[in-house]
């Protein structure tokens, strides 16, 4: 029986009980990894106090509903959970490096590890930071002044931040999960696992499928209703429409992961049988569902990776994009044949070879869109005026590398082959070759890339170029070996081994990963570098790199409503259309009033009212759960009575702050394109080159 | 004029939801009422319940083939579409794999 | 008789309603777009309940636990509150803005599903004491799953009713009312569409 006020929440609950009661090098590096949390929130706090910064990022911030505001608040919660996530990858490589008959970690500890690494990963790390990109760039991208719901994107990013917080939580009270990302019962169900971690896992699931749910909806409304006039579907940029596919993907992906872990929670907490071993349970069924999520899952992770060098690669060799229309063809056949394969994850399950013939057949046909799409990228960098910046060596190791993923891939496909690697290290690499150099580094390089956009500022070329050679170069040293690993045999998901033929690769995986590790402290260097020289990289007149479409032709930063005027377009590339015509940069014919969504803390009170709601439901605190579920309850209802949510902007306040602007881009030298990384590059880019 | 559009969308409802009751009927007495083989008896209930789907969809959401803005109509063929391979694709992986457990 | 175009899946206010009829495009579609979402999140139940089909371990199954005279009234009060809720949005569509017959369909509609839901919970009530629990086996989980689901999608409507007869007192008929009626009334007749397919493939076939 748990206690009425307190649920199953005990002293020993708490991070630093083990290491008193038992101390050694696995409980101290867990209750260091709960110590930074709690040191890092009262520091943060106090910095906040201190500065009195609270009543601004409060103001600003936290009740904005602005989407670039949001997408940034993204993007940062994406980079502090990556944080944890890289950390946690060097820990378990650590810990393998010595795992022959040993290792320093704890079984328990090591799979509490690969569990939360790839938990955050994929949905704290990959999916924020492409919901906070297309949160930033598609409005601006299709000339639109916000989503069309931006209280319910202020929601979204109150329940992925109540999910987060959740798994941060994990670390200070109680343990999480072990059972791996996907959470596979019948080991994740009650009888094997009556602690709190699967619990953790569940409601942090539940609540960013919820909120990513509603996320994937507002973009494709924006995407659907709010183009600026003008713009077709076939005119749209890349970027947007790789948004706009995923989004219907995230509609159709998730209900299946919100079914599946709420499924999993009946089971745990009612005492259902859908995936327990007896009375008619069937733990297949979990397998089967996950992936009806799971697989999906990848490509809406990397198809906005896709959208960003599809961009870069236009942008920086100064061309068209070559073969939109193929581009835009393949996007739509990923999207959908992508809901077709997911079986090959289960290839090994017992069902008859006819059905694994079937999807292993569809899983190679979507590697044919993912091939049209490269040659579309190589075809327009061919005799383009090529600059190598940060964002293009980005896309070279994505080139190369991404290549080895995809094709390790379609080997995998064959269910016969899938039969010797399933469940080893080959398996690992496979997907890390294709989430780090597809997914991550196309975020990092649309990060670089649209930076100055968001904050007026490029950032330090010179460490940008650092990073990127380091990721690179650390991706290779620390997964590429896994790929001879697995094919000599070894599991996945090993907390040790007894075979010393895997020592030696080991140790090279570690070093890989000390080199992504410096790699992500060579970017918090850059941002440090970039914010302190930030006068000398201004970029006020908003185009440093000589873009085509219409995010460029604004400010940066760009004011809250976007444009002073809704553009009206008359071709792809809209901006670099007007650039090359000779007249970019023209006032408005006509300004008139606008209305833009007021501040609400809607989205932080669902953020906490979730977050309460969740540690109760883990801790069996039932009060709380329910006061949670009824404080989110009441915030919607209450706000159904608000009346006053828009404010309006004069048609008079807006002319004189497009007419100022245009006024500073006049005064702006422009630079050629040599130019473009010295300090000499204000914004506005000189037409030299002959497209 | 006014009261002549609120007629006959008036008449819209009424008709769907009497063909509704109708198709129900028939459902429930196919298994109820009449003595039919098993493989029979789903057949009607399948057709009717499809066939109440569409009227429901037709009569009461008023969507049809004609006159719907496209983006309405891709996405309800997008949605069945994947309705079809996930709740499909889900009774077909399961049932083989029962299948070859006996 | 001109016949405007459409802008979004359902009942549409038309133009003489001006703001509150174009307002409602994108909000609609949003929230067709969820309620498609949504329409998934039934689909899985609904394999999954036919994949456990005979997953009842030794328990009771369809044929001892299900009443389909109850089964058959709650078809017809679902239905019926379905076409209560169509007069409902005639009214809001062509009433000028009078309140009280709108309040009073909606009412009705709220009745009827009340009504549903207490023959829903009987049957669940009478289901358990034959022994037919959700920890019993794996069918009589995603029994109760699926079609709790839905039952738990019929309160949370039956709320938004009471919360839009509020609104409809405090606020009266202004834009964003009209388009969240017109919403619940997508809702609405949603739900009864999921409805049609538990009856069939949980119902009728379970003891056909
Ligand atoms: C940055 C450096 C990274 C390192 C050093 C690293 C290392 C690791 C290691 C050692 C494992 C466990 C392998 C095993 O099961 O034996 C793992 C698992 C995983 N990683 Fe990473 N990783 C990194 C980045 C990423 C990124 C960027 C993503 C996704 C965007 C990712 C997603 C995953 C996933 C999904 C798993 C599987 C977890 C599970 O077994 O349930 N990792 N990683
Ligand atoms: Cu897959």
């Amino acid at each position: 029986m748990s206690d009425p006020i307190f649920g199953r929440l005990e002293w020993s609950s708490f991070f630093v009980h083990e290491f008193i009661a038992a101390p050694s090098i696995d409980s101290a590096v867990a209750a260091g990894a709960g110590l930074a949390v709690v040191v890092g929130g009262i520091a943060l706090l106090g910095v906040l106090l201190r500065y009195r910064l609270w009543g601004r990022l409060w103001r600003d911030w936290l009740t904005s509903a602005d989407h670039k505001k949001i997408g940034i608040m993204y993007i940062v919660l994406a980079l502090v959970m990556m944080a944890r996530g890289v950390l946690e990858g060097v820990a378990m490589r650590t810990h393998q490096a010595t795992a022959l008959d040993g290792g320093i970690l704890s079984a328990e500890h090591f799979a509490q590890l690969f569990s939360t690494h790839g938990t955050i990963m994929i949905l704290f790390v990959a999916m924020p930071l492409l919901i906070g990109l297309i949160n930033y760039v598609v409005p601006l991208q299709i000339g639109a002044r916000d989503m069309v719901f931006p209280v319910m994107n202020q929601v979204s990013l109150g329940l992925t931040t109540a999910a987060a917080a959740l798994i941060m939580v994990s670390l200070v009270v109680g343990h999480f999960e072990t059972g791996g990302w996907s959470a596979y019962p019948p080991y994740t169900g009650a009888d094997f696992n009556p602690g709190v971690g699967p619990d953790y896992w569940i409601w942090a699931i539940v609540l960013s499928g919820i909120g990513t749910t509603l996320t994937g909806i507002n973009f494709a409304v924006t995407i659907y209703k709010s183009r600026a006039p003008g713009m077709h579907f076939m005119r749209m940029p890349m970027f947007t429409w790789t948004a706009l596919c995923t989004a219907i993907m995230i509609v159709y992906a998730m209900p299946p992961l919100t079914a599946g872990s709420l499924m999993l929670a009946l089971d745990r907490y009612l005492d259902f049988h859908f995936f327990t071993n007896d009375l008619g349970g069937n733990m297949m069924n979990y397998a089967n569902i996950f992936w009806m999520f799971g697989h999906p899952e990848v490509y809406i992770v990397v198809l906005p990776a896709f959208g960003v060098f599809s961009e870069i690669s236009a942008t920086y060799a100064a061309k068209r994009l070559y073969g939109y229309a193929s581009l835009v063809f393949a996007t739509m056949a990923i999207a959908a044949v992508s809901f077709t394969v997911w079986l090959h994850h289960f290839f090994t399950m017992g069902q008859s070879a006819s059905v694994n013939i079937a999807f292993g057949i569809a899983t190679m046909i979507i590697a044919v869109p993912t091939g049209v799409k490269i040659y579309d990228w190589m075809a327009t960098l061919y005799r383009g005026r090529i600059r190598l910046t940060a964002p293009m060596i980005y896309m070279l190791g994505f080139f190369i590398l991404f290549v080895i993923g995809g094709l390790s891939g379609v080997i995998q496909a064959n269910p016969t082959v899938d039969f010797q690697v399933h469940n080893t290290l080959f398996l690992v690499a496979h997907f890390h070759n294709v989430l780090i150099p597809g997914t991550l580094f196309g975020m990092l390089a649309g990060i670089q890339y649209w930076f100055p956009k968001a904050f007026g500022f490029r950032l330090d070329e010179r460490l940008s170029r650092r990073a990127a050679w380091l990721w690179i170069i650390g991706f290779c040293f620390a997964f590429l070996p896994l790929y001879w690993l697995g094919l000599l045999g070894m599991p996945r998901r090993s907390a040790s081994f007894s075979d010393p033929a895997f020592v030696p690769w080991m140790y090279v995986a570690l070093a890989g990963a000390l080199v992504l590790l410096s790699a992500f402290f060579t970017m918090l260097q850059m941002g440090w570098v970039s914010v302190r020289d930030r006068k000398r990289l201004a970029v006020p007149a908003g185009d440093p790199w000589d873009g085509r479409t219409l995010e460029w032709s604004v400010s940066s930063p760009p004011p809250e409503w976007n444009f002073a005027a809704t553009p009206q377009v008359y071709s792809r590339d809209a901006f670099a259309v007007e650039k090359e015509a000779g007249h970019p940069y023209l006032p408005a014919q006509r300004y008139a009033d606008i209305k833009m969504p007021n501040a609400t803390s809607m989205g932080m009170a669902v953020c906490i009212a979730a977050t309460l709601m969740g540690f109760g439901l883990v801790w069996h605190i039932w009060w709380l759960a329910i006061a949670g579920l009824l404080g989110m309850a009441a915030s919607m209802i209450a706000r159904g009575f608000v009346t006053q949510t828009e404010h309006t902007i004069s048609a008079a306040e807006l002319e004189q702050a497009h007419r100022d602007w245009l006024d500073d881009v006049a005064n702006t030298r422009a630079v050629t394109r040599d130019e473009e990384t010295s300090p000499g590059n204000r914004g506005l880019a000189a037409a030299d080159v002959v497209p | 004029m006014k009261n002549t559009a609120w007629q006959r969308e008036l008449k819209h409802y009424l008709i769907g939801g009497l063909l509704s009751l109708i198709l129900t009927v028939v459902a429930f007495a196919a298994v109820l009422g009449v003595d039919l083989s098993r493989a029979a008896t789903l057949a009607i209930v399948a057709v009717a319940g499809v066939a109440q789907l569409i009227i429901q969809v037709r009569y009461f959401l008023h969507i049809d083939l004609s006159r719907q803005k496209r983006e309405d109509l891709h996405l309800i063929l997008f949605s069945l579409l994947l309705l079809t391979l996930m709740a499909g694709g889900t009774i077909w992986i399961m049932g083989d794999l029962a299948g070859r457990m006996y | 008789m001109t016949q405007d175009t459409p802008l979004h899946p359902g009942l549409n206010l038309g133009a003489p309603h001006g703001e509150a009829h174009t307002r409602s495009e994108p909000v609609i579609f949003g929230f067709w777009v969820f309620l498609m979402s949504d329409l998934i999140l039934f689909g899985i139940l609904f394999a999954t309940y036919v994949a456990m089909r005979n997953g009842t371990a030794g328990g009771p199954g369809p044929l001892e636990l299900f009443d389909l005279t109850s089964v058959a009234i709650q078809t017809g009060l679902l239905l019926l509150s379905s076409l209560t809720y169509g007069f409902a949005s005639l009214l809001l569509k062509h009433g000028n803005g009078q309140r009280r017959g709108l309040m009073i369909w909606l009412i009705i509609t709220a009745a009827l599903g009340l009504a549903f839901l207490g023959f829903e919970l009987t049957d669940f009530h009478s289901m358990a004491q034959d022994g037919g629990v959700p920890s019993r086996s794996g069918w009589l989980s995603a029994y109760y799953a699926l079609v709790g689901l839905h039952g738990l999608h019929i309160t949370l409507g039956l709320l938004w009713i009471g919360v839009m007869l509020v609104q409809i007192g405090v606020l009266g008929l202004n834009c964003r009312v009209k388009t969240r009626l017109l919403m619940l009334g997508l809702y609405w007749h949603f739900l009864d569409l999921v409805w049609i397919g538990i009856f069939s493939i949980v119902f009728l076939a379970g003891v056909a």
